[in-house]
C-alpha cells in the first residue's frame, strides 16, 4: 500500500452528451447511412457507446455530388475573409464545447482524459484557428499571386487522433477553398460526428464539409469516385501505397502521412532527467499510437546504463487504467485487433533474443490494455527495430559515435520523425542536417503546433500539414 | 548498501575527498553533472501540478502537509510575545479539532530561540532558527559561527544557514563548501538545512550544482529561501532539488531532505508538492524528517480546507484562529 | 457633469428657437442649448419619443488599461460637420502622453513576449467586442463624418473585418518575413522578426473608425505598443474602440489613446526618446518633416505613407514598418 494513493479523480462521462445513436452527414444534414450499423465500443470496458449508421457507397456519391456543387455555386467564390470568419466560428466553438469533446475522445478512443483535455482538443481549436487566418492571405503564402482551390477533398483519417486529424484536415481544405469529403476511423466516429453538429451550427454553407463514417469500403469509394480531385491520407503505409497506386490511374492530387519507426538518440552530453522525459513521452504519449513515436531508442554506450536505470524508475511512476481518470497516463489500446498486433509483434522479440521489462502493472480485467514495454538488446534486424508496433513498446540499441547514431536512425524505409538530445547545439544541428526524417525534434518530443509543418521523408508519405506549407496540398499555383 | 537518515560527520563520503581536494576539481565535478534543460524540466514540473487529488487522498494530503509545517516568523519586529502566540498555534493548529497534527517545527532568529524552548517544553515540535547572517549571508565566517553557537547553546534542534551566494556566483565554491562544513560543525547535534537562495541563483544548472555541493559539504536539508525574495519555491526549483536528494541517495546510500520555503500559500500549491516529492524522490521522502514546508499563511489555508473536507462547506477565515 | 439647464436670457444665440413658450412647437424638448442632431452618438437607446432621460457618456482619454482625464483638467468640444456639439472629449496634454509611453513601455515585455497564438486569440476576441457594439459604432461614425447609415455600416463592418484579418497575421507573418538563409559555410543561419517596441502612431483626420484600425491594429499584431493620437475633430469611435479593448483580454497599456491637439502632442511623441517608431499618416504633409527631424534624433523609424486609402486591400507594408529582422549564426558539426 503505497503511503500516498490518489484517489479515483474520474471526469464525468456525461460531460460527453452521448447519443444512442449517430448517423452521418451530408449537404448540411444528418441523416442515416445506408451502410451497416455497427456499434462503437469504449476500448476500456469493452461496453458499447452507440450504435453508428454507418455510409454507404451511395452515399458517398450523394455527398461528392453536395461537396461538388458547395464548391462550384458557393464556397470557391466566397471572398477569402468570409471564409475565415467560419473557420474562426468553428475554432471557437470547439474551444467553448471543448469538455464535452475531450471526454467523448477518451470514451470512444482509450486515451487518458489528460491527454485529449490538455493536447488533442486544445490543438484540434488552434489549427481552424490558424488556418482561419490564411484564408484571406494567400496571395502573400508563396504560392504566386492568386493561388486557387483544386475542388473537392476526399480525405481519410485513423482512430489514434480522431478529432485532431479531422481537423488537420478540413481547416487547410476549407481555408483554401476546396470542400471536403472526410471519412473518420471505423473504430472512432463519435468526435468526428460531433464536430459535424457544431459545422452545423456555425452555419456553414451545406455541402462543403461531408462527414461519413464507415469501413474501408467507404474510404475506397471515396478515393476511386472520379468527382473528387484530391485525396488527403493519414494511415497505414500499407493502405497508403494502395491509393498512390490507384491515383496513379487517375491522376488525381493526393498527399499521405503514413506510419514511422523513429530514432530517439541520446548522447552523452544530454540532459539525462529531461531526456527520460523525452523518451517517456515519445513513446507512451497516447500508448504509443503515435505515427512519429520515438520507438526507437538510440543511447550512447557510455551513458548507457544511467539512461535505462533511469527510465525504469520512471516508468514505476507511470499510472495505466481508466482513461476518464485525471490521473491517468496510460489508456487502453483502441481494439482487439490492435492489442493482436502489438502482442503478436512483443512476442517476436522474445523469439529474437531481446530482453523483455515492464514495470508492475495491474491490468483491468476487461478492456484491451498493454504495459508500457522495454526491449533492450534489440538489434537494427529485429523485427521490433523495423516495425512499426505503434504501441507502447519501447526498442532500445546502442551506439558509439555520431555518424554511427544517424548511420542507425537513417536505417529504416520510414522517414518521419527523429529525436535528438545533447547540450551541444552544433551536434543539434549537425545530427538534424543528416536524419532523413520529415520533423526533428531537438531536446524535445511529440511536439505539435498549426504554425509547424509536419509530414515524413520516404515511405512515411509525403506532403505537409501545418504552418505555411501545409497550405500547397489543397491549391493550385 | 546501507541507507541511513540524515548525514554523518563526513566520514562516509571519503570517497569524495579526490573532489572535494581544490577548488578545480570541485569545480569540474560540479560543471560535470548532466545539465538541465529549462523548458523540459518546467514542463514535467507543470505536468506533475495537473494530478487531481481528491477526497482521501486530499484529506492524507492536508494532514501531511499540516505536520510537515515548519512554522515561521522572521521579522525585524518579533516579539517574544508573537512567538509565544505562534509556539501554541504550532502545538495546537486547531483549537476545535485535536484530531489535527502538530506542525513539524517553529522558526525563529536566534534571539528568540529560548522564548520557543520555554513555549514548547514537552511538545514534539522542533525549534529551528535561521543563523549565518541570514538572510544576506554577508558577514565573516567567524561572525556568522558565533550566530550559530548562540542558537544552538540557546536550544535550536535545527539551523537553517545560507550559503554565501556571492562566493557561489563567482566560482569559489569550495569557500562555499568549507562554511558548510564549518556550520555543520558548530551545530553539534542540531540537524542542519542550507538555504541555496535559489532565486539569486537563478539557473536550474546552478540550483542542482549548488543541492549537490550543499549535500556533499554534509547538510542534512536543502532549502530552496530565504522568503525574503521572489522567486523563492517554484516547482522546478524544488523538480531540480528533488532530483538530487533523490540521486545523491542513490550515489551515497544517505538520505537527505527537502525543504521549500517562500511562496508555497495554498494548500493547492502544498499537495502539489507533494506529489512531486511522491513521483520524483519517491514515497520514503513523504515524511517530515525529510521533507518540509517553511511557512506561515500555508497553515491557515490547509486548515480551511480541512474543514471544507469534514464539513462539506467553504469556509472562511473567522473559523481558523491567528497566531 | 452637470449640464446647465436653460437660462431665461442667452443672448449670445440670436438663433435658438428658446423663446420661453412658444406652444407651436410641442416635440422638442426646447429649453436646452441647441445640440442635438437626430442621432447623438453617447446617447445610445435615447428616443426621439421619449420622455427618457439618457446617460451620455464622458469620453477620456486611455491610458494603462485605465479611462482618466487629462492631467491638464481640459476638454475640448467635438462637434458634428454641421457644427453642434456632440461631446467633449479629453485634450490630453504633454504630461498625458509622457504617462501613456510609460504604460506602452511597461507592458512591452508581456505582450511582445507572448505566444504569436495567443495575441492572434486576444486580438480576434477584440473583433468579437467590436462586433458586439456595431450600432453603437455606425451612430458615431454617422455623426462624426455624416453620410448615410449605410455608409457608416460598410465602414463598420470593413473595420471588423480589418481587425481580423490583422489578428489572423499574428501567427503568419514570421513564416512571410524570416526564414533560414542558405549561407556558404557550416553554418546554420536563420532571420526572424522581432517587434521594435513602442510605436507612436497619429491616426488618419477623416476615417474616424476603419482609419484608426488600419493603423494600430498592424503594430499590435506584431507585438509592439502603442501610443495613438486619435483624429483631432473625430475622436469619439476611437475612444468607443479603447472602450472595447478595456473588456477585452488586451493587457492594460498595451494599446494607449489620447485626443486632443495633434498639432500640440505630435512633437512630444516624435523626440521622446522612449518611442522606438513613429508613424505620421494622420499628420498633413507640410507638418510631417519638422516631426521627420526630431525623430532623427534617436533614430526613430519613421512611417509616412504618401497617401492613405483607407478602402484599399492594405498589404504588408505596415506589418513590416515596426519590425526588427535578427538573424542568428549557428556552425553545424560535432
Amino acid at each position: 500500500m503505497p503511503t500516498f494513493e490518489y484517489a479515483p479523480a474520474p471526469e464525468s462521462r456525461d460531460t460527453a452528451r452521448l447519443k444512442p445513436s449517430y448517423g452521418i452527414f451530408v449537404d448540411g444534414k444528418f441523416v442515416d447511412g445506408h451502410g451497416a450499423a455497427v456499434k462503437t465500443i469504449n476500448p476500456a470496458s469493452e461496453e458499447p457507446l452507440a450504435e453508428i449508421a454507418e455510409a454507404s457507397a451511395e452515399d458517398v456519391d450523394i455527398a461528392v455530388k453536395a461537396a461538388r456543387r458547395a464548391y462550384d455555386r458557393t464556397w470557391s467564390r466566397m471572398p477569402g475573409a468570409e471564409r475565415a470568419k467560419y473557420l474562426f466560428r468553428i475554432a471557437r466553438a470547439i474551444q467553448e464545447r471543448g469538455r464535452e469533446l475531450a471526454v467523448l475522445e477518451s470514451l470512444d478512443n482509450g486515451k487518458p482524459i489528460k491527454e485529449s483535455r490538455d493536447v488533442d482538443i486544445p490543438l484540434a481549436a488552434a489549427h481552424f484557428f490558424y488556418y482561419a487566418g490564411w484564408a484571406d492571405k494567400l496571395s502573400y503564402a508563396g504560392f504566386g499571386p492568386d493561388p486557387q482551390p483544386i475542388g473537392v477533398a476526399g480525405q481519410v483519417i485513423p482512430w489514434n487522433f480522431p478529432l485532431l486529424m479531422a481537423a488537420w484536415k478540413i481547416a487547410p481544405a476549407l481555408a483554401t477553398g476546396n470542400t471536403v469529403v472526410l471519412k473518420p476511423a471505423e473504430t472512432t466516429p463519435l468526435t468526428a460526428i460531433t464536430l459535424a453538429d457544431i459545422i452545423a451550427d456555425c452555419d456553414l454553407p451545406p455541402g462543403v464539409v461531408n462527414i461519413l463514417p464507415g469501413g474501408p469500403s467507404v474510404g475506397q469509394a471515396i478515393v476511386d469516385h472520379p468527382g473528387v480531385d484530391k485525396i488527403a491520407f493519414t494511415g497505414s503505409t500499407g493502405v497508403g501505397k494502395m491509393i498512390q497506386k490507384s491515383v496513379a490511374t487517375s491522376g488525381k492530387r493526393v498527399s499521405l502521412e503514413l506510419g514511422g519507426k523513429a530514432a530517439n538518440i541520446i548522447y552523452d552530453d544530454a540532459p539525462i532527467d529531461q531526456a527520460v522525459e523525452g523518451i517517456v513521452n515519445g513513446i507512451f504519449f497516447n500508448q504509443g499510437h503515435v505515427c512519429c513515436a520515438g520507438s526507437r531508442l538510440l543511447v550512447q554506450e557510455s551513458v548507457y546504463d544511467d539512461v535505462i536505470a533511469a527510465l525504469h524508475d520512471r516508468l514505476a511512476t507511470l499510472r495505466l487504467g481508466d482513461p476518464l481518470d485525471k490521473n491517468t497516463d496510460i489508456g487502453a489500446i483502441n481494439s482487439a485487433a490492435q492489442l493482436a498486433r502489438i502482442q503478436e509483434l512483443a512476442a517476436s522479440g522474445d523469439a529474437e533474443g531481446a530482453t523483455r521489462w515492464s514495470p508492475e502493472c495491474p491490468l483491468p480485467n476487461k478492456g484491451f490494455w498493454f504495459p508500457p514495454t522495454i526491449f533492450t538488446g534489440v538489434s537494427q534486424a529485429n523485427r521490433i527495430a523495423r516495425e512499426e508496433i505503434f504501441g507502447p513498446v519501447l526498442s532500445v540499441l546502442s551506439f558509439r559515435t555520431p555518424q554511427e547514431a544517424v548511420d542507425k536512425a537513417n536505417n529504416t524505409p520510414y522517414g518521419l520523425s527523429a529525436g535528438v538530445w545533447t547540450e551541444k547545439g552544433s551536434l543539434i544541428l549537425w545530427t538534424a542536417n543528416r536524419l532523413r526524417a520529415g520533423v526533428v525534434w531537438a531536446n524535445t518530443f511529440n511536439r505539435f503546433d498549426p504554425a509547424s509543418p509536419f509530414g515524413g521523408y520516404k515511405e512515411s508519405g509525403f506532403g505537409r500539414e501545418g504552418g505555411r506549407h501545409g497550405l500547397e496540398s489543397y491549391l493550385a499555383y | 548498501m546501507s541507507i541511513t537518515l540524515g548525514s554523518t560527520t563526513g566520514d562516509d563520503l571519503t570517497q569524495w575527498a579526490d573532489v572535494t581536494r581544490d577548488n578545480a576539481s570541485l569545480r569540474r565535478f560540479l560543471h560535470g553533472l548532466p545539465g538541465v534543460d529549462q523548458v523540459g524540466a518546467e514542463a514535467r514540473a507543470a505536468a506533475l501540478g495537473t494530478r487531481s487529488i481528491k477526497t482521501t487522498a486530499k484529506a492524507w494530503a492536508i494532514d501531511a502537509a499540516i505536520s510537515m509545517v515548519d512554522l515561521t516568523t522572521l521579522e525585524g519586529s518579533d516579539t517574544s510575545g508573537k512567538v509565544r502566540s505562534m509556539c501554541v498555534r504550532a502545538m495546537y493548529p486547531d483549537p476545535t479539532d485535536a484530531a489535527v497534527p502538530p506542525v513539524a517545527a517553529v522558526c525563529v532568529y536566534p534571539d528568540l530561540v529560548a522564548t520557543a524552548v520555554a513555549a514548547l517544553r514537552g511538545s514534539s515540535v522542533q525549534i529551528a532558527s535561521v543563523a549565518t547572517a541570514f538572510p544576506s549571508g554577508r558577514a565573516a565566517l567567524a561572525t556568522k559561527l558565533v550566530d550559530v553557537g548562540e542558537a544552538v547553546s540557546a536550544g535550536a534542534t535545527e539551523i537553517d544557514m545560507v550559503i554565501d551566494r556571492g562566493a557561489f556566483l563567482a566560482g569559489r565554491y569550495l569557500d562555499v563548501y568549507d562554511e558548510i562544513v564549518a556550520v555543520k560543525a558548530a551545530s553539534g547535534t542540531a540537524h542542519l538545512k542550507v538555504i541555496l537562495e535559489t532565486g539569486e541563483l537563478v539557473t536550474l544548472d546552478a540550483v542542482r550544482r549548488a543541492s549537490w555541493l550543499s549535500l556533499l559539504a554534509g547538510g542534512d536539508f536543502i532549502k530552496t529561501s530565504t522568503g525574503k525574495i521572489t522567486p523563492a519555491a517554484t516547482p522546478p526549483f524544488a523538480l531540480v532539488m528533488l532530483q538530487a536528494v533523490r540521486d545523491f541517495a542513490a550515489r551515497t546510500g544517505q538520505l537527505r531532505g527537502v525543504k521549500l520555503a517562500g511562496g508555497v500559500r495554498t494548500s493547492k500549491d502544498a499537495i502539489r508538492y507533494l506529489v512531486m516529492v511522491n513521483e520524483i524522490a519517491g514515497e520514503r521522502w513523504l515524511t517530515p524528517d525529510l521533507f518540509r514546508f517553511g511557512a506561515s499563511a500555508l497553515l491557515n489555508d490547509l486548515l480551511l480546507q480541512r474543514h471544507k473536507l469534514t464539513t462539506g462547506a467553504y469556509d472562511g477565515a473567522d473559523y481558523i484562529a491567528l497566531d | 457633469m452637470p449640464t446647465k439647464p436653460t437660462k431665461p436670457t442667452k443672448p449670445t444665440k440670436p438663433t435658438k428657437p428658446t423663446k420661453p413658450a412658444i406652444p407651436a412647437k410641442p416635440a422638442i424638448p426646447a429649453k436646452q442649448p441647441a445640440k442635438k442632431p437626430a442621432t447623438k452618438p453617447s446617447a445610445a437607446g435615447s428616443s426621439a419619443s421619449g420622455d427618457r432621460v439618457a446617460v451620455r457618456k464622458t469620453y477620456k482619454l486611455y491610458i494603462g488599461g485605465a479611462f482618466p482625464r487629462s492631467e491638464s483638467g481640459r476638454s475640448y468640444p467635438v462637434t458634428d460637420r454641421s457644427g453642434a456639439i456632440l461631446a467633449h472629449a479629453a485634450q490630453a496634454s504633454r504630461k498625458d502622453l509622457r504617462d501613456a509611453v510609460v504604460a506602452a513601455r511597461k507592458a512591452f515585455d508581456a505582450w511582445s513576449g507572448a505566444t504569436a497564438y495567443n495575441r492572434g486569440q486576444v486580438l480576434y476576441r477584440i473583433a468579437e467586442m467590436l462586433e458586439g457594439r456595431r450600432d453603437q459604432f455606425v451612430a458615431e461614425i454617422q455623426a462624426a463624418e455624416g453620410g448615410t447609415e449605410d455608409a457608416a455600416r460598410q465602414q463598420v463592418d470593413a473595420a471588423v473585418d480589418r481587425w481580423v484579418w490583422y489578428a489572423g497575421w499574428a501567427d503568419k507573418y514570421a513564416q512571410v518575413v524570416g526564414g533560414s538563409n542558405p549561407v556558404a559555410g557550416p553554418y546554420f543561419n536563420f532571420s526572424l522578426p522581432e517587434p521594435s517596441g513602442v510605436i507612436g502612431v497619429i491616426a488618419p483626420q477623416q476615417s474616424s473608425l476603419l482609419g484608426f484600425v488600419s493603423v494600430v491594429a498592424p503594430a499590435l499584431t506584431t507585438g509592439n505598443t502603442v501610443v495613438v493620437i486619435a483624429s483631432q475633430d473625430r475622436p469619439l469611435p476611437a475612444v468607443s474602440l479603447s472602450e472595447a479593448l478595456a473588456t477585452s483580454d488586451l493587457p492594460g497599456g498595451v494599446l494607449n489613446l489620447l485626443t486632443g491637439s495633434v498639432a500640440e502632442l505630435a512633437p512630444w511623441l516624435a523626440s521622446h526618446r522612449d518611442v522606438n517608431a513613429i508613424d505620421l499618416t494622420g499628420v498633413e504633409p507640410a507638418a510631417r518633416i519638422a516631426l521627420a527631424q526630431s525623430a532623427a534624433d534617436t533614430v526613430k523609424r519613421v512611417f509616412a505613407p504618401l497617401g492613405f486609402d483607407s478602402d484599399a486591400e492594405p498589404g504588408t507594408a505596415r506589418l513590416s514598418a515596426f519590425i526588427e529582422t535578427k538573424t542568428v549564426w549557428h556552425p553545424i558539426g560535432v
